[in-house]
């Protein structure tokens, strides 16, 4: 097979990764938002069940609990799954999963902010949501840049686990493309466009920190 | 008339009483000045009378408001209204410019329209001498300038009291002064306030009334003279202290 076809395939696999990849983003950025404000609650049942939520999906392997996702409907509740759902399941596992790691990074920057920004807030006559997304968000917002970063390189390159439900993103279509051929020329592709996506990913992130960088 | 009763106010932290039946009364235009060591009960009355810290018992009632001690959250709100407070580390909201942390609650919380806020909060900056900082951010200026910016803050939403949380501790003897000219100032226009302070010689100068606390209770107080030419033991040792 020559190159030009071989890119044509994995452009279109690469763009089933970004689906993957935008869809858990933003999914899990909200999704992560809200389990962390439930595990910062201040009804323990909320904050231990929010724990051990996070705990268990950080603790056990994203492939397994995509196969859970896809398979768990037909073994526990006996649900006829079709072969569309899988790209479903990938989404739903990953946006679960990236959650709890996000959800933890929100928490580490919220109780990051000085108690002296509530109280002033509180004595200004700020309610507390308005404290919440005026005073204490955007500063949260700066000081995760970095960790957010980590993750999201990750999720990068995570996005080929999907290729265990056999969607047809793009690592999938270069393990196709490599068997059919007998060559790794594909893996190779692969692997430079990954590392480019990456190197983008990086660039955006360093260039929002540098936006916000005109305080401390 | 008087704008703030505090009747036998008191406060724990664990078993360590920390405010014993403390009792005092701040009258319209008045400066008043709570002096003491470190670990008298000083911080936690003024945080325990501006909210931040729930009195155990007792009685503060702004002027023809709820008594705070046992106000609801709605009726807190009510009275967060009636006074302002300048804290010692300033507070100010790093990520907004000068000008933005001044007139920003004017109109987010007093629903002010943007032109009118602006213009109050840039006649408050001029008046601190701050009106050429109005778009740096607060990192970008001298703790003194930091601090005058958090008193325009607080003067922005029209507070009947004005408390001060120890405001010159975070800054060096030199912007100490600018400070202190501020509240000279305001003293001088009438303004009522009450200030946590350890310069001795301010708290002499500016207030009409002085209260000196230890170990969690008013041991002295009166005007300047009484409470400096007062003859109370606990007294004369913070005062010989410092001037050792």
């Amino acid at each position: 097979m020559d190159i030009a076809t071989m890119l044509e395939l994995l452009g279109k696999g690469a763009l089933v990764s970004l689906e993957i990849f935008f869809v858990t983003m933003v999914g899990s950025l909200i999704l992560g938002l809200l389990l962390c404000l439930v595990r910062m609650s201040k009804f323990v049942v909320f904050r231990l069940l929010a724990k051990f939520y996070i705990s268990v999906m950080r603790g056990t392997p994203l492939m397994l609990q995509l196969f859970v996702v896809y398979f768990g409907p037909y073994y526990i509740f006996n649900v006829n799954i079709s072969p569309s759902y899988k790209l479903m399941a990938v989404f739903i596992g990953f946006v679960l999963n990236y959650a709890a790691y996000f959800a933890e990074i929100y928490r580490a920057g919220i109780e990051s902010i000085p108690i002296g920004q509530y109280e002033a807030a509180k004595l200004l006559g700020y309610g507390r949501v308005q404290t919440f997304f005026y005073i204490i968000m955007p500063q949260v917002v700066k000081r995760i840049i970095p960790p957010v970063t980590n993750e999201t390189i990750t999720l990068v390159k995570d996005t080929s686990l999907a290729f265990t439900l056999a969607v047809a993103e793009m690592f999938t279509i270069a393990k196709q493309i490599a068997a059919a051929d007998r060559k790794v020329t594909a893996f190779v592709l692969a692997g430079i466009m990954y590392y480019v996506f990456n190197l983008l990913v990086a660039g955006a992130f360093a260039k929002l920190e540098k936006k916000l960088s005109y305080y401390r | 008339m008087s704008l703030l009763q505090i009747n036998h106010v008191e406060k724990h932290f664990g078993d360590l009483e920390v405010l014993k039946d403390i009792s005092l009364e701040v009258e319209e235009g008045q400066v008043l000045a709570i002096i003491g060591p470190s670990g008298s009960g000083k911080s936690t009355l003024l945080r325990c009378a501006t909210m931040l810290e729930q009195a155990d018992g007792g009685e503060i009632i702004y002027d023809g408001l709820p008594n705070a001690v046992t106000a609801t959250r709605a009726q807190k709100k009510e009275i967060h209204k009636y006074f302002g407070l300048v804290f010692q580390n300033f507070n100010l909201f790093p990520h907004r410019s000068v000008l933005q942390n001044v007139m920003d609650a004017p109109m987010r919380v007093q629903k002010l329209e943007k032109e009118q806020a602006k213009a109050a909060a840039m006649e408050l900056l001029k008046k601190m001498g701050l009106e050429e900082k109005a778009d740096s951010y607060p990192q970008q200026l001298s703790g003194g300038q930091q601090q005058r910016v958090s008193i325009a803050r607080a003067l922005a939403l029209q507070p009947r009291i004005l408390f001060f949380d120890e405001p010159t501790s975070a800054l060096d003897p030199e912007l100490t002064g600018e400070i202190l000219k501020v509240i000279k100032d305001l003293a001088a226009e009438h303004m009522t306030m009450v200030i946590v302070t350890h310069e001795m010689n301010f708290a002499k100068n500016v207030a009409d009334h002085i209260i000196f606390m230890d170990k969690g209770v008013i041991a002295v107080e009166g005007t300047p003279e009484q409470v400096f030419d007062s003859d109370n033991a606990r007294m004369r040792e913070f005062l010989g202290k410092l001037e050792a």
